[in-house]
């Protein structure tokens, strides 16, 4: 078998007297879409925070195609190739795709021996067409400003900047939250055509229609634990909805009695 | 497994088209980028008309002494207001450059008269007013940009309690005085042009030095294009290939317009902002420079009454206040919008007070025409949730 991209072991972060994540172990593989479920509060959120370079994990470890990874900010994760794409999708409204795309990573033309640069953006917009193209995205114009796009062309481009920027894993929170139903329809198509061109993709949502659309593999959490890692052709909406209220749970149901037995049994 | 190869091959994000706009939209879209341009020409247009008439035909609005005592007038609140265009595009606000340059100006002055009188030729002393003027103002942006980018303090008070400081010094440094005892070549430097153009009988046009005319025919001499004017271009050419060509300049909207996104792209904005505020302050020491070679002396009260121009101007000119959009090309129009309606005003003999109206008006229409573009364009928005 592959070796996973991403390997989380014993994973626990604390707020204070809160556990948000508690004792979590999960792989993510190659070319794989992996939802994440769970109710609010459930603790998705903190996990992905974790591996994202937003909170350091409380105890437990992180692999990062095969090294232990210790990120202390975003933009650690983010230059290891993980890249996270949020709901406000952290696009600059005002700026345009090519603007957008090449945010912060500029391309520019060197003038009188490279001591005046200038942003080459005759380059930039070539440069994101293309990127747009490989994931088979068509915007009549690339020099509008973000804000007079769609939701879902927004996703795209967040997308797109992501994957021209070599993700070697893409994180996705609630990505069709606040999309029509169309549009919905194309986010979860980008998503299939990731996972194509090979990009791993943690899909984080509660919305289960679209779980059963594109992910390979689910994990459900519930108050901070993994409750259960299903596949979804074997499993229903209804078993779903039942791990992620907690009527349902493999570890406290299986584990108690085999936990009894072994040395490291837990009483409570 | 199957199927999906035709389920991506089906699925394209493709734009939807912009909704239709109805003809009146479109004219509001259309005339949030022009406004500024016709209402400049409109001016022109009525004071050419205007003036003749009322001093019954013996004076022109148009003339080239006319043009370039336009072209002086605009420098301090042009070059205010280049700063703070980038400020503001960066989501910011500097409200101590009128002091800042009132600093500068009794700076350079100080910095001239000593660098003069101990054996320095009079270039050089000016270059030494010029450096002391930069480097001083510059000194109060670095004070503003690290207080609100590391320390998190709002631009608007940062900025409001160090022009007090700056007034301080300022009135201190020059003791309550204007500062006098500058060489009197420093005069030219102010108030010489590039040429000089003398009309009718015996005339022509004449290079760099001031010909040497005298009564009569002195009234009859114009300068084109005083140096200060010259400096100032040149400061705005800069101004607007930094903002709109390099990585700054689009680091500056993005900051402004998507701080987040900004953070996120590892865009180092702290550090950036910093930039701004010293940016900003160093437009205001170069006015404060070039007013003091204008009146050849040092005043600690020159830049006070030009902040509030320099703002108006700047948001004539198109630039949002909540950051994110603007240009340097608005700020200038802006400038010739006050400086233009100033001197038609002086010139029709209406009391110079009715222009603080009129700016004031023109400056809440100029935000309503942004405000009603924005609307038009947030229609979008509202159709398609963000």
């Amino acid at each position: 078998m592959t070796e996973p991209i991403l390997s989380i072991r014993g994973l626990t972060k604390r707020f204070g007297g809160l556990v948000a994540v508690n004792d979590v172990s999960w792989d993510v593989y190659p070319g794989e879409v992996v939802a994440l479920l769970g109710d609010n509060g459930a603790g998705k959120s903190t996990l992905i925070k974790c591996v994202s370079g937003v909170h350091p994990a409380d105890e437990g470890e992180i692999f990062f195609e095969g090294r232990p990874s210790h990120f202390l900010r975003p933009i650690d994760a983010r230059r290891q190739g993980i890249e996270t794409i949020y709901q406000d999708l952290a696009l600059a409204n005002n700026l345009d795709v090519g603007a957008n795309i090449f945010l912060g990573r500029e391309m520019k033309n060197s003038h009188l021996g490279g001591l005046v640069k200038t942003l080459n953006d005759a380059r930039m917009l070539e440069e994101s067409q293309s990127a747009l193209a490989s994931l088979e995205i068509h915007f009549p114009s690339l020099t509008q400003p973000i804000e007079s796009l769609s939701g879902g062309q927004r996703q795209a481009v967040a997308i797109a900047r992501a994957v021209y920027w070599d993700a070697k894993l893409m994180i996705m929170d609630e990505p069709t939250n606040n999309l029509g139903v169309p549009e919905q329809k194309k986010v979860l198509d980008l998503i299939r055509r990731l996972r194509d061109q090979g990009v791993p993709v943690i899909l984080i949502t509660h919305i289960l229609p679209d779980v059963f659309a594109v992910s390979d593999r689910l994990m459900v959490m519930h108050r901070g634990r993994k409750v259960t890692e299903k596949i979804p052709s074997q499993t229903s909406t209804e078993e779903l909805v039942q791990y992620m209220v907690g009527a349902r749970d493999d570890t406290s149901v299986g584990n108690v009695r085999e936990n009894s037995l072994g040395p490291s049994a837990d009483p409570s | 497994m199957a199927n999906r190869a035709s389920e991506t091959k089906a699925a394209t994000v493709t734009a939807d088209p912009y909704p239709a706009q109805t003809p009146a939209q479109r004219f509001v879209l259309v005339l949030s980028r022009v406004w500024a341009w016709v209402f400049l020409a409109l001016l022109i247009i009525i004071f050419v008309i205007a003036v003749p008439i009322s001093s019954g035909g013996s004076v022109n609005f148009v003339t080239l002494r006319n043009s370039q005592n336009i072209l002086v007038a605009i420098i301090p609140v042009l070059l205010l207001g280049l700063g703070q265009t980038f400020v503001i595009i960066g989501a910011g606000i500097d409200l101590s450059v009128g002091w800042v340059m009132s600093f500068a100006s009794v700076l350079s002055a100080l910095a001239i008269r000593a660098a003069f009188n101990s054996g320095v030729p009079l270039f050089f002393s000016a270059v030494a007013g010029l450096l002391a003027a930069v480097a001083g103002a510059s000194i109060v942006g670095l004070f503003n940009g690290v207080i609100i980018a590391k320390l998190k303090v709002p631009a608007f008070i940062v900025t409001l309690g160090s022009s007090f400081i700056v007034r301080g010094i300022a009135l201190l440094m020059s003791e309550n005085t204007t500062v006098i005892g500058l060489p009197r070549g420093i005069r030219s430097y102010g108030n010489d042009s590039l040429m000089y153009f003398i009309r009718g009988e015996g005339g022509g046009l004449y290079f760099i030095t001031r010909p040497e005319v005298s009564g009569e025919m002195l009234r009859r001499t114009d300068g084109i294009l005083p140096y200060p004017v010259l400096l100032t271009a040149f400061v705005v050419a800069i101004a607007v290939f930094v903002l709109h060509k390099t990585q700054f300049g689009r680091h500056t909207f993005a900051i402004g317009g998507g701080l987040e996104a900004a953070l996120r792209t590892g865009i180092p904005v702290p550090r950036h902002i910093i930039k701004l505020y010293v940016l900003s302050a160093s437009t205001a020491g170069i006015a404060g420079f070039l007013s003091t070679l204008r009146f050849t002396a040092g005043s600690a009260v020159i830049g006070d009454p030009l902040l509030l121009s320099s703002i108006a101007a700047v948001i004539i000119g198109g630039v949002s206040l909540f950051g994110g959009a603007g240009t340097v090309m608005g700020t200038v129009i802006g400038a010739l919008i006050i400086a233009v309606l100033t001197t038609g005003l002086v010139m029709l003999n209406v009391a110079a007070f009715w222009q603080f109206i009129v700016v004031g008006a023109v400056v809440i229409i100029a935000v309503l025409i942004d405000q009603s573009r924005d609307l038009i364009v947030g229609h979008y928005k509202s159709e398609q949730p963000p």
